[in-house]
């Protein structure tokens, strides 16, 4: 009987100090969006830092990336937004970022280690402030299917293939295996402009202000709209919806339905998961024009939020993240371009990547060297989404017939202006 | 006495109606991006103004805002052919499901099935129906054709978003008519038998004014939720292919949250406008059902 009391006691003590040390924890929400296994990843770091760290318990909200740039900035306006949220709207939610320097052990690794992307982070004027880090560096290009090329028996362009050669080679491919999409470019701004400027876009001018509408864009917003004419892009990405909507086509490319899909790095992660060995894919550089072989570059970060209650929490917590060690281990398992630049520099081991995977990789990351001036600025742009929209929308419109190419280009113009001037009123 | 039992509901009412409708009217009235109403810089009518310069009203593309004209066009054009269809095919039904046919609780609870279902689940079936490897597509290559983009072309997709609608709700209608066709007493029809009247004749001047207060009803309510329109043509199309089945409700929905920079000012506005057009019609519809009683 003294036994069982004993041991009743010592029970109860137990659950006390645990109940005791739960009381004492610090909650953060982290907001988080994933395009392939990375909110696996991010699920076991974060077990371990709790581990690490018993006072701090972070839940991981998961959500769609539309929730992330539609809700999250109305949650974010209201002041009701998470502790840390993964975004990839860097310019766009910059004014509701924590700057973590103040409650950083090592800024400098910070600035070392992702100093130019921080920039993107920033608001005009801003040259300092430190709100996190990437969570992967994205890089915009094709992958093509390999399989329907041989089927075909049609010779793959070259590394140096403009985009004009490639669309021929996808539209006779195409013909030759009936696949209903040569050519598929994701209804995004991005994968718009890597196009553009590789056509010669400079969207600025001399003063740093937007000038979107130039010959070069011109080129680019031409090439896709003739495309959709002569039937090498299909309407139902860019023509089928209405304003800025995003829609994609790795489903069709997974389906072995597209012959070169333009899209970016975050797709090598499902791709490698879910087709398998059903065909041979490549990624292949960005194709050419006039201008250069440049991509778009983008990505995501993970941010600490401005409203949070626990600032300090949130510093451990992204410094822990964004460790080389966690980091390298979050890009690995990811199968992501690191958005590192020490990880960059020494190179990462993709141990579950297939060799295609691997090879993917390889040539993305090879692209980043390629990158042009614009297209580093463009990203870096605080207003870029205001562009990317403006452009969906109206050349959306030219392609499904509403209006012709001058006019869509008269109303990017006049959008883009109305829109910032919408933004900047105070 | 009477006020203090109506103030509760009065409350409600107010709290949950007459306030967003004034906070709305705030928003209407100033601009940028910020969320709440004391940071926002008024602009006194300068929505509106935006909203209403245009070249010409019959053109869109002359308008300043000519998504949102275009959205008024699209709904106008919707609103006519839904009610029509569906005042015309729920009268159709009623009548045949008043009959004694066999299987008629059988038909009653089909034609009403749809109706359960939530929007976004009809837009998604029928999507899949649709699509470029859809079961319609499927049957139109068996038979040998080239299969059709019906939901990137303009016309294919403005009628399957008006076809839809009409086979997601028409279950309801049929249902009021219905039970305005079994409130008419049988002995009329007896009568008209005995007179040798023909079918038609019965149908023009003893069902049809003995229904006519349903049928305001049926037209009305479906007038006000084709005005309303939203979730079942997003799903759908997403107001594409451009911007051909683009609705006002989308409009709005899209310039205060979806696009980039969040003009809430604006879609304030519009969405009053889009208010006073519904108490319009539902005026229409006190004022119909007055004149009938009375």
């Amino acid at each position: 009987m003294k036994t069982t009391k004993m041991l009743l006691g010592c029970a109860l003590f137990a659950v006390g100090l645990g109940m005791s040390q739960a009381y004492a924890q610090t909650t953060l929400r982290m907001t988080w969006y994933s395009d392939g296994n990375e909110g696996e990843v991010m699920t076991d770091l974060l077990r371990r830092f709790e581990e690490q760290n018993k006072d701090i318990k972070v839940v991981l909200d998961q959500v769609p990336f539309k929730a992330i740039n539609e809700n999250l900035p109305v949650q974010l306006a209201a002041g009701q937004g998470p502790d840390l949220a993964r975004v990839a709207d860097l310019g766009g939610v910059a004014r509701y970022m924590l700057d973590l320097r103040p409650h950083l052990k090592d800024p400098a690794y910070f600035e070392t280690n992702f100093g130019p992307f921080l920039e993107w982070m920033r608001l005009p004027g801003d040259s300092s402030s430190i709100p996190g880090y990437m969570t992967q560096l994205t890089l915009t290009g094709p992958f093509v299917n390999k399989t329907l090329f041989e089927q075909a028996n049609v010779q793959m362009p070259g590394p140096k293939a403009t985009w004009e050669e490639w669309a021929t080679a996808a539209k006779n491919v195409a013909a030759k295996v009936q696949a209903p999409f040569p050519i598929a470019i994701d209804r995004s701004g991005h994968r718009f402009f890597s196009l553009a400027i590789t056509q010669g876009a400079k969207l600025f001018d001399d003063k740093g202000e937007p000038a979107v509408v130039d010959e070069g864009f011109k080129r680019g917003a031409q090439l896709v709209f003739d495309w959709h004419k002569n039937g090498v892009m299909s309407k139902e990405l860019w023509g089928s919806v209405a304003g800025s909507a995003y829609r994609g086509a790795n489903d069709e490319f997974k389906n072995a339905q597209v012959v070169l899909y333009e899209s970016g790095s975050w797709q090598i992660g499902q791709f490698d998961k879910t087709i398998g060995d059903a065909f041979d894919w490549v990624a292949v550089p960005t194709p050419c024009g006039p201008a250069n072989c440049s991509g778009m570059p983008g990505g995501a970060a993970l941010v600490g939020i401005k409203t949070t209650q626990h600032p300090k929490e949130v510093a451990r917590l992204i410094e822990y993240l964004a460790s080389e060690n966690v980091a390298a281990e979050f890009y690995e398992r990811s199968l992501f371009v690191p958005g590192h630049l020490g990880l960059a520099k020494k190179g990462l081991e993709y141990k579950s990547a297939s060799p295609q995977g691997k090879a993917a990789l390889k040539v993305f990351s090879e692209g980043v060297s390629q990158l042009s001036p614009v297209a580093n600025k463009l990203q870096g742009y605080v207003h870029n989404r205001v562009i990317f929209n403006a452009v969906i929308s109206r050349l959306g419109q030219a392609i499904a017939g509403e209006s012709s190419l001058d006019e869509a280009y008269k109303r990017i113009e006049a959008d883009v202006q109305q829109q910032i001037a919408e933004r900047t009123k105070k | 006495m009477p006020y203090i039992f109506l103030l509760p509901n009065l409350l409600f009412f107010g709290l949950f109606v007459f306030v967003p409708i004034a906070i709305n009217f705030v928003y209407s009235i100033t601009g940028g991006p910020a969320l709440f109403p004391s940071d926002r810089p008024y602009v006194g009518a300068g929505q509106y103004t935006y909203l209403f310069e245009c070249g010409s009203y019959v053109d869109p593309s002359t308008c300043r805002e000519d998504h949102f004209w275009r959205g008024v066009y699209n709904t106008l054009f919707f609103t006519f052919f839904q009610v029509a269809t569906m005042v015309g095919l729920s009268l159709l039904t009623a009548i045949v499901l008043n009959m004694k046919i066999r299987g008629r609780g059988f038909f009653r609870a089909v034609y009403f099935f749809p109706v359960l279902l939530s929007p976004v689940v009809v837009a998604l079936i029928w999507k899949w129906i649709l699509q470029r490897d859809g079961l319609l597509n499927a049957a139109i290559t068996g038979l040998g054709s080239d299969r059709i983009l019906f939901l990137a072309e303009p016309g294919w997709a403005m009628f399957w978003a008006i076809f839809v609608s009409v086979w997601a709700h028409m279950g309801f209608y049929t249902l009021i008519l219905l039970a305005g066709l079994q409130a008419i007493p049988s002995d009329i029809y007896e009568a008209a038998e005995m007179d040798a009247t023909p079918r038609w004749r019965v149908f023009w001047r003893l069902t049809l004014p003995l229904l006519w207060p349903n049928l305001i009803v049926v037209v009305v309510l479906s007038l006000i939720r084709a005005v309303q329109t939203f979730d079942e043509v997003f799903v759908l199309t997403g107001g594409g292919p451009g911007t051909s089945t683009l609705m006002v409700v989308q409009y709005i929905y899209e310039t205060a949250f979806s696009n980039q920079v969040q003009n809430f000012g604006l879609a304030a506005a519009a969405s009053l406008v889009l208010g006073i057009v519904l108490f319009a019609l539902t005026l229409a519809q006190l004022a119909f059902t007055q004149r009938k009683s009375s």
